[in-house]
């Protein structure tokens, strides 16, 4: 891994983070937490996870960001450009810390070998992906389809009031 | 990495910006003249030898243009919006080579890769009509992530099918197997090949490629699609308020995108780099053949697309999404099918072409009928009507009625 390459997209992640946190106006704030994730992804570039990598952009930085945007286009227009504190913050600094802690821990607490130089290639992650990991594969797939078929209906109800 | 590289991969970068900008200056004659003779008139003449200045010019006087920031626009979006328009398409000019050793960077997931930031060209719409403060800006940019997002699903659908047959996402690979006399990449295609070799996928998935270039147009808004900044009813949808050289950078990039799309048709569907003509002894021969191969086919499909451009009018909002999910998205599942079903019994190879020939046929004529319904019904009421009027006429002649009986009858009768 390249140092310094790691230290700007880490510092780009935890700013990325910071501005969301930080930023009053929730478009910018979405804005941020794309910086955030595409650097995320520019990590996993760092480690030879290009499928990863990939998946990021596409998945974070296209869909949920657009769908994020999406949801504040559409619902908060009146209140749009200023965001009023939440009185829970101090519960969010303590839960943020507390996942970072159990994430951190069980980390240290066993270390991952050291990877392999290059990445496993497309091929066997799909292969993987099909034979050893079959099963959550299609769960997935099944949550999504029920996903689905759950925004059908519920936009269905809407159409039917009118 | 070491420094050398990493300025090299800069030249690369600069080197590749001037030659999309150039190309792009290009295009812009190209489709002025192009439609021009397609209209029957002559296109730019004035500047220069057939016009050939008119994009300096065009270029000149947009950057010389002043820049408004609308006072209620959100200054950081209004901005930034163009940069995420463009960084992407021309991020995917990074992996697409233009013979089989002039690429800045052969990307093992190539098409994976072009898919992935492609995407984010949807928000960089939506963040400019959002941040402009107008409301034909967020019209169009709800339209353009509606269109996006629905035409994205056939490309990447139509693309899985093309990685299939070439067992590969490197776009090397996927042009080079195209070609006759290609070893296996995996031996499980070594069956699969003896079917396949020596064909460009276009003649093996006809459909797939009018599935690709249709959804392609849709991706870029070339005219036919171009509902999310259509002038005539949201005046330019996103790019509004947006003038001088920010205008141009979205300008820039649509040109890409287009660019883009004709190149992925060459590459993925016409055989890329490959010719009838191609010498392999000296390689700058043989890469400055390739190119000019891939650079004519290119054009090609870009010459294509401004033909549609010229002979197609602009579809409705609910017309778009209705083609999109009632014809494109089941068609480009059933070309996965028909690949799917031809690889695992290994049939010749002609046998998918027809597959695919007869289903495009066959979804052609009935989006034939439906579209010529209501012309049909005009000429057939029409017709009916004729009859009517003219039967009366003959009898008034004889009895001499009233002349006003024919039409009314016409009317309740149709």
């Amino acid at each position: 891994m390249s140092e310094p390459l790691f230290v700007i997209v880490a510092i780009l992640t935890l700013g990325g983070g910071l501005g969301v946190v930080a930023t009053r106006n929730v478009v910018h704030a979405a804005l941020f937490l794309l910086l955030s994730l595409v650097s995320v992804a520019g990590i996993y570039l760092l480690v030879f996870a290009e499928f990863l990598a990939l998946v990021q952009v596409l998945i974070y930085g296209g869909a949920i960001i657009i769908v994020l945007i999406f949801a504040i286009m559409l619902t908060r227009s009146q209140e749009y450009p200023r965001i009023s504190d939440n009185p829970q913050w101090p519960l969010a600094i303590v839960a943020g810390l507390a996942v970072f802690g159990v994430l951190a821990a069980s980390f240290l607490w066993n270390l991952p070998p050291a990877s392999e130089p290059e990445g496993p290639g497309l091929a066997k992650i799909g292969e993987s992906l099909f034979t050893k990991w079959a099963v959550p594969f299609e769960v997935v797939s099944l949550v999504l389809l029920v996903a689905l078929v759950g925004a059908i209906i519920i936009a269905g109800r809407a159409g039917d009031r009118e | 990495m070491r420094i050398v590289d990493f300025f090299l991969i800069i030249l690369g970068l600069l080197v590749l910006f001037t030659a999309l900008s150039v190309v792009v200056l290009s295009l812009t004659w190209l489709e002025r003249k192009f439609l021009g003779r397609l209209q029957r008139r002559l296109g730019p003449n004035r500047t220069g030898p057939m016009g050939l200045l008119q994009p300096v010019a065009d270029a000149v006087k947009l950057v010389l243009k002043e820049d408004i920031l609308p006072s209620s626009a959100d200054r950081a979006i209004f901005w930034v919006a163009p940069l995420v328009v463009l960084v992407p398409s021309f991020m995917l000019w990074v992996t697409i080579p233009a013979a089989e050793n002039l690429v800045l960077r052969n990307v093992d997931m190539g098409l994976f890769y072009i898919i992935a930031f492609s995407v984010i060209t949807i928000l960089g719409l939506v963040l400019a009509g959002w941040g402009s403060a107008n409301k034909y800006g967020i019209l169009g940019g709800l339209r353009s992530s509606a269109q996006l997002i629905s035409y994205e699903i056939p490309v990447i659908m139509v693309v899985i099918a093309v990685a299939m047959m070439a067992q590969s996402l490197n776009l090397i690979h996927i042009t080079n197997f195209q070609l006759p006399g290609i070893q296996s990449i995996t031996p499980e295609t070594a069956r699969l090949e003896a079917g396949i070799q020596n064909v460009p996928f276009a003649v093996l998935q006809p459909l797939g490629m009018v599935i690709f270039l249709i959804a392609g147009l849709a991706e870029v808004g070339r005219t036919p699609f171009d509902i999310y900044f259509a002038e005539s009813e949201i005046v330019g949808g996103p790019f509004v308020e947006y003038s001088g050289a920010h205008w141009s950078v979205f300008f820039l990039a649509e040109y890409m995108n287009t660019f883009i799309i004709a190149a992925l048709t060459a590459l993925l569907f016409l055989g890329g780099w490959h010719g009838p003509f191609n010498p392999t002894s000296p390689q700058w021969l043989e890469s400055l053949v390739g190119v000019v191969w891939f650079l004519v086919k290119t054009y090609f499909v870009i010459l294509v697309i401004f033909w549609i451009r010229g002979t197609f009018p602009r579809l409705r909002i609910d017309q778009l999404m209705a083609f999109a999910w009632q014809v494109v998205v089941p068609l480009s599942f059933a070309n996965i099918l028909i690949t799917g079903v031809f690889m695992y019994y290994g049939w010749p190879w002609w046998s998918l072409t027809l597959m695919s020939l007869t289903l495009s046929s066959v979804i052609g004529y009935l989006i034939y009928k439906h579209v010529t319904a209501p012309a049909r019904k005009v000429a057939e009421v029409y017709n009916r009507r004729r009859m009517i009027e003219r039967q009366p006429r003959r009898q008034a002649g004889r009895q001499s009625s009233g002349p006003s009986a024919g039409p009314e009858e016409a009317v309740s009768g149709g």
